[in-house]
């Protein structure tokens, strides 16, 4: 359920599919939220900072992917300039991972699902899956012994569980357009949605926050049933007498 | 609880927790600071595009050429020749692995008693004396010598080919060095004529190409050459001197002195400890195991005792430190 | 090309042979572990270094 007031974007009056649609896409994703110009006081750390370097290297990904697929699957074999992008994707990739699990360290810290925001946590546990799926095609594309190599002893991992022929790591040609088409597009998709719901849900705010009007300090998971062991028990019957104010 | 309020579950000993479950549902009514979005996604930009940069200019990246069927031919010819007598003989690894290529009995992997493997049945059929020895000699100019061969060998039975070719591949087993130049002579058939003419077309550069275009112009899958590759030990020999063997963590590294692929850490650690490095069908109940995490990770905040983790440990008392400190009374002391 | 002057120069460091660290069954690259150090270092300073203060909004 979004508490939202932008009543300017409530479809109200819609009387066709667009409408309505227009009115559940900016009811959910005002201007504000897509593209605010503050974050609530809690959000003052460096660790916020690698969901954004995930993404930059991302980019930077795209980027010199793109840049290889102008010449083809074969040109940095022999070319300097060709090389260079290719490691640019290359230490991106490392870069990417790198920030990434980082990330994952910092969400899991804040127990980051809490207030409804599962589908944020499991949306990017599948972009890591992805990534790994996505990482692992270019690996097996790199036209050189490396990829050789990773290439049949994959398929001994893939075919023990029947998918081998369907997902031929041997044949350069499926797994080009994999990497290149398919699994970029799904990885976008995931991020996007992962991102998306970044902006509709806010960050989430810190254990034991209070924000003017909670008076509670336990774990958001309603069926927890931890909750009662946790030892902040004491403070909880004082803080029920308090006037919170914003 | 006082009167002013009726919090449907504002006391502290909720016993729902139904009111932090609503602040961290609720959009943040408190304290809020300055943020700017863009200016953020442009610093990462240009820090990120830095560091890429420098990694690339000062290390580049790792390209080690691929194996041809000549550099085979060339650095390991009795590898060679007893990998083409083994595709003959119907003894190499393609030729015993089962599905997708073939329907050896017994060898499908399992996990307890479901084989996927068995199940996906014959998808790439493969028969790897023809596909792999037999078509590729006749896609090419024959010598005499070859096509007699050819001829001698499909019109033997399949015993007597299995024996000719199982006999010779032994052979060069039992020699010195496994040279096949030494191998005992015995009765081999035309087994290892048609293994010299795979050494010599590789050799001279021809195999690759027929090998690989199964006799279409356009083919960009490269199934046939690189499972004959593997069935022989070069290809393994040079993996494992770069420690790129399954039993050597081969999973996460790179050639050279690279970096490599350290997030497969988890997948490629069971491999190195039992039961899995000794077990027959150690890469299906690898893969179960690791779909079992994996659903373990996605579903993380569905699990009781691993969701509450974050609350015993309390590594977010640094993280917020700040707002606790500024809040002392929202938050724990 | 700049390229084809410039990396030849600085770019045969990595593509050596590499060494190993072995510590039980865990045998793991020079390479992957500074990866892997280079993590958690950055993991740990973004807990601990202070963030600066921002321009509070009504």
């Amino acid at each position: 359920m979004t508490v939202t007031d932008d009543k300017p974007y409530a479809a109200t009056d819609s009387h066709s599919w667009t409408g309505r649609l227009r009115g559940r896409i900016f009811g959910t994703f005002p201007p504000e939220k897509l593209l605010p110009e503050d974050q609530p006081e809690y959000v003052a750390s460096w660790i916020y900072v690698f969901g954004v370097a995930t993404i930059a290297a991302l980019v930077f990904l795209i980027v010199t992917g793109l840049v290889l697929t102008l010449r083809g699957p074969a040109w940095y074999h022999v070319s300097s300039l060709g090389h260079f992008v290719n490691s640019m994707h290359l230490w991106s990739v490392e870069l990417f991972f790198m920030f990434m699990v980082v990330h994952l360290w910092g969400k899991f810290w804040m127990a980051a699902w809490r207030g409804g925001r599962a589908m944020t946590w499991i949306t990017g546990g599948f972009c890591f899956l992805a990534s790994i799926g996505t990482a692992f095609t270019g690996y097996v594309i790199q036209t050189n012994f490396d990829s050789q190599w990773i290439s049949t002893q994959a398929k001994d991992g893939l075919n023990s569980v029947g998918i081998g022929a369907w997902f031929n790591v041997l044949d350069l040609g499926q797994m080009l357009l994999f990497h290149v088409a398919l699994l970029p597009l799904a990885v976008g998709v995931i991020v996007l949605w992962h991102i998306l719901l970044v902006r509709k849900h806010g960050v989430v705010p810190p254990l034991d926050a209070v924000d003017g009007d909670s008076l509670d300090h336990q774990l958001a998971d309603s069926d927890d049933q931890l909750v009662t062991a946790v030892p902040n028990q004491p403070n909880a019957q004082t803080s029920d007498t308090q006037e919170m104010t914003s | 609880m006082t009167a002013t309020q009726t919090p449907p579950r504002g006391s502290g000993h909720a016993r729902t927790g139904k009111g932090a479950q609503d602040l961290a549902r609720r959009p943040w009514a408190g304290g809020k600071r300055s943020y700017d979005i863009v200016k953020e996604l442009v610093i990462a930009l240009v820090v990120v595009g830095l560091v890429a940069t420098a990694l690339s200019l000062l290390f580049s990246s790792p390209d080690d050429p691929s194996i041809t069927m000549k550099s085979w031919a060339t650095a390991a010819p009795s590898d060679l020749v007893s990998t083409a007598a083994q595709e003959l003989a119907g003894t190499s690894g393609v030729a015993g692995y089962g599905p997708p290529y073939n329907s050896t009995p017994d060898v499908a992997q399992k996990i307890g008693p479901i084989s996927l493997q068995e199940l996906a049945g014959v998808r790439i059929p493969i028969d790897t004396a023809t596909d792999f020895v037999i078509r590729p000699l006749q896609q090419m100019p024959e010598s005499a010598a070859t096509t007699a061969a050819i001829g001698v060998w499909t019109a033997a039975s399949a015993d007597q080919q299995a024996k000719w070719a199982g006999d010779y591949a032994d052979a060069i087993a039992a020699a010195p060095d496994g040279d096949y130049t030494k191998a005992a002579t015995g009765t081999y058939g035309p087994v290892p004529a048609l293994c010299a003419a795979v050494l010599d077309a590789s050799t001279q550069g021809a195999y690759d190409g027929v090998l690989q275009a199964q006799g279409r112009f356009y083919n960009t899958d490269y199934t046939f050459p690189l499972l004959f590759l593997a069935d022989g030990t070069y290809l393994e020999d040079q993996a494992r001197a770069q420690h790129l063997g399954g039993d050597q963590w081969g999973m996460t590294n790179e050639t050279g002195s690279y970096p490599g692929q350290s997030w497969l850490w988890l997948y490629t650690f069971w491999y190195q400890i039992d039961p899995f490095a000794s077990s027959d069908n150690a890469d299906s109940l690898v893969w179960a195991l690791m779909m079992v995490l994996t659903l373990g990770l996605i579903l993380l905040p569905f699990i009781p005792g691993l969701r509450s983790i974050p609350r015993w440990i309390p590594v977010h008392r640094l993280i917020w430190r700040e707002y606790y400190r500024d809040h002392p009374k929202g938050g724990r002391e | 090309m700049l390229a084809s002057t410039f990396l030849p120069l600085l770019a045969s460091g990595l593509n050596q042979p590499a060494h190993y660290l072995t510590w039980g069954p865990v045998q793991i690259s020079v390479a992957n572990f500074v990866v892997i150090l280079v993590m958690i270092v950055l993991f740990v300073l973004a807990l601990v270094l202070p963030f600066p203060k921002g321009r509070k909004r009504p």
